[in-house]
């Protein structure tokens, strides 16, 4: 497992640690015909990294932007620390990294950090946020000139120069290069140790797994699965066997380790969490069997599998 | 406990109001300043013009002021509406369209300061734009301006910028990311021409001029010209009755804006 054992929290929110500190009630989230968000119902912990994960258009940025205030939902409630999450109080307590066409390209990045810490009332000393975001160097070039990963990284100072509680990230990680993309892992893991409370967006599993504690997948508004990263993964570890047989398909689903079978024209396409067994079999059993295939079920594929069962 | 909760009481609810909105104007300055479309296009435009045609067009009178006098006002203004509509329509146009907006209202930034630092922002290049005009006037045209009158003028052109960034607003709204400048420039030029700060008023077809008694742009340089003596007349209540009621039609179009981007987004 690539990441490192997470040390246990000291929970900063005794009074919410329970119930969450952070919670979609029932929401409904509709732009004119577009149903985002369908009553989904979420909860964050206080102290713990959740990972939204869902493929594009599956309502995560959505699910951020309500827990933001920035949108009101069309059904439901939305409540941030007890409170409106757009009022200022609970402003004050939030850091927010959002997807943005543009940033003001001719401010220098000092100069935006030093403007958003002054919105809160005990922000982190400017040069510790460019030490966080690993922006020294670059504190006195105007944003134009940044590269993308590096523009990504001032959009996340943003987020964390206020010191707040809880995070949002939404898709943190695009655009970042493998080695800028661990590098902003180690520093969130980092705000976790510190007792912040984080929620992000990602549609890589695998980032998913390598910094929450808890992961939740979103698909068309709604949830499909709410697990540790270990128990997440058990279910997407299916690999689709496609191949030519004569064996019918009533005899491959009783199959050991068979989740599902289709016919696709001449072939037949199997799910299975244990490919190798299956197809172990499926040699004993059919002398003939041609034209194998093994793909990874994707992400949204295998989850879709999974709420048909 | 107390650490967690200290955040509610009064006055740990951040820094001041005046503080942020200090913040945020200067670094709407900055940013605008290094911004050499807004800054050098209305900085340099009008003094161009003051310089073509005041200075190079050699010494005239413009009813009975001299046109190195009389096109100060006049370019002021013309300057001033420039600041005005530029500095806040075309920011707010990218900033709404393309996110950036956005990522402020997700802070505890208070709305409020994001729109006074426009403001200020465009009213310190109104006073710039002013400043250079009087200047060059001074240097090349002759032309002194006794102290009283100098801050009257400025005075008046910063006063009366209010309406055009609340125009600028309303456009800044309705307008995107791309199209905010042209959008602004079908208002500003036609505006500007009909007002008579391109071609004296006197000058202009009737018809025009009687459209001009509609327009904020004639009655903020008539205020202005009134100063140094080339005013067609119009009490100062009327020409800032008409700015008044300019200004709070614009904020209302703005407010349209607003809300109906509120609803759109959620």
């Amino acid at each position: 497992m690539a990441s490192a054992p997470l040390p246990a929290h000291s929970a900063p929110f005794p009074r919410f640690a329970q119930s969450g500190i952070a919670q979609l009630h029932s929401v409904s989230k509709s732009y004119g015909p577009v149903h985002a968000l369908v009553d989904l119902n979420f909860a964050v912990r206080g102290g713990e990294l959740v990972a939204l994960l869902g493929p594009n258009g599956a309502g995560k940025t959505t699910a951020i932007r309500l827990f933001l205030g920035l949108v009101k939902p069309t059904r439901g409630r939305v409540s941030v620390f007890g409170g409106d999450p757009a009022d200022p109080e609970t402003h004050v307590r939030v850091g927010a990294m959002l997807q943005v066409g543009r940033v003001p390209e001719t401010l220098r990045v000092r100069e935006h950090i030093d403007l958003f810490s002054s919105y809160y009332p005990d922000p982190l000393p400017v040069d510790v946020s460019l030490q966080i975001a690993g922006l020294r160097e670059l504190a006195e070039r105007r944003f134009g000139v940044l590269s993308s990963g590096q523009k990504q990284r001032v959009l996340f100072a943003l987020a964390i120069c206020g010191n707040p509680d809880l995070l949002f990230l939404d898709e943190p990680t695009v655009g970042l290069d493998v080695e800028a993309r661990l590098l902003l892992w180690q520093e969130i893991r980092k705000l976790l140790e510190q007792g912040k409370t984080i929620v992000l967006t990602t549609h890589y599993l695998e980032e998913a797994d390598a910094l929450a504690d808890r992961i939740v997948v979103i698909h068309k508004g709604a949830l499909l699965a709410d697990g540790t990263p270990a128990e997440i993964k058990a279910r997407v570890r299916r690999k689709k066997i496609r191949c030519v047989t004569r064996l019918l398909p009533e005899i491959v689903e009783k199959l050991p380790g068979v989740i599902e079978v289709e016919r696709d024209r001449e072939a037949t396409v199997i799910d299975s969490s244990r490919p190798e067994d299956v197809l172990r079999q499926l040699f004993q059993l059919d002398l003939t069997i041609s034209e194998i295939e093994v793909t990874s079920a994707g992400l949204e594929e295998a989850f879709l599998a999974l709420t048909r069962n | 406990m107390a650490a967690t909760l200290s955040i509610f009481e009064p006055g740990r609810l951040g820094p001041n109001l005046v503080t942020i909105c200090l913040k945020e104007a200067k670094y709407e300055f900055l940013k605008s300043l290094r911004y050499p479309m807004f800054s050098i296009s209305t900085l340099l435009f009008p003094l161009m013009f003051y310089v073509l045609f005041g200075l190079v067009m050699g010494p005239q009178t413009i009813g009975n002021v001299r046109s190195t006098l009389y096109l100060i006002p006049a370019y002021g203004t013309f300057g001033v509406m420039g600041a005005s509509l530029f500095g806040t329509a075309a920011s707010l146009a990218m900033e709404r369209g393309l996110g950036w907006l956005e990522v402020k209202r997700a802070s505890p930034m208070p709305l409020f300061a994001y729109f006074v630092a426009k403001v200020v922002m465009s009213m310190i290049f109104s006073v710039s734009n002013v400043l250079a005009l009087v200047l060059m006037g001074a240097a090349f045209g002759g032309v002194h301006l006794p102290g009283s009158i100098l801050f009257k003028l400025v005075v008046t052109l910063v006063a009366g910028s209010l309406p055009f960034c609340a125009m600028g607003l309303a456009i800044g709204y309705f307008a995107g990311p791309n199209s905010a400048p042209a959008m602004i420039n079908l208002f500003y030029l036609p505006m500007s021409f009909c007002s008579g700060l391109w071609l004296p008023f006197m000058f202009l077809p009737k018809f025009i001029q009687r459209v001009a008694l509609f327009l904020p742009a004639y009655h903020l340089s008539q205020l202005a010209l009134n100063l140094v003596g080339g005013g067609q007349g119009g009490t100062y209540l009327r020409h800032w009755q008409m700015l008044a009621g300019f200004a709070l039609i614009s904020l209302g179009v703005a407010w349209v804006g607003h809300r109906r981007d509120e609803k759109a987004h959620g």
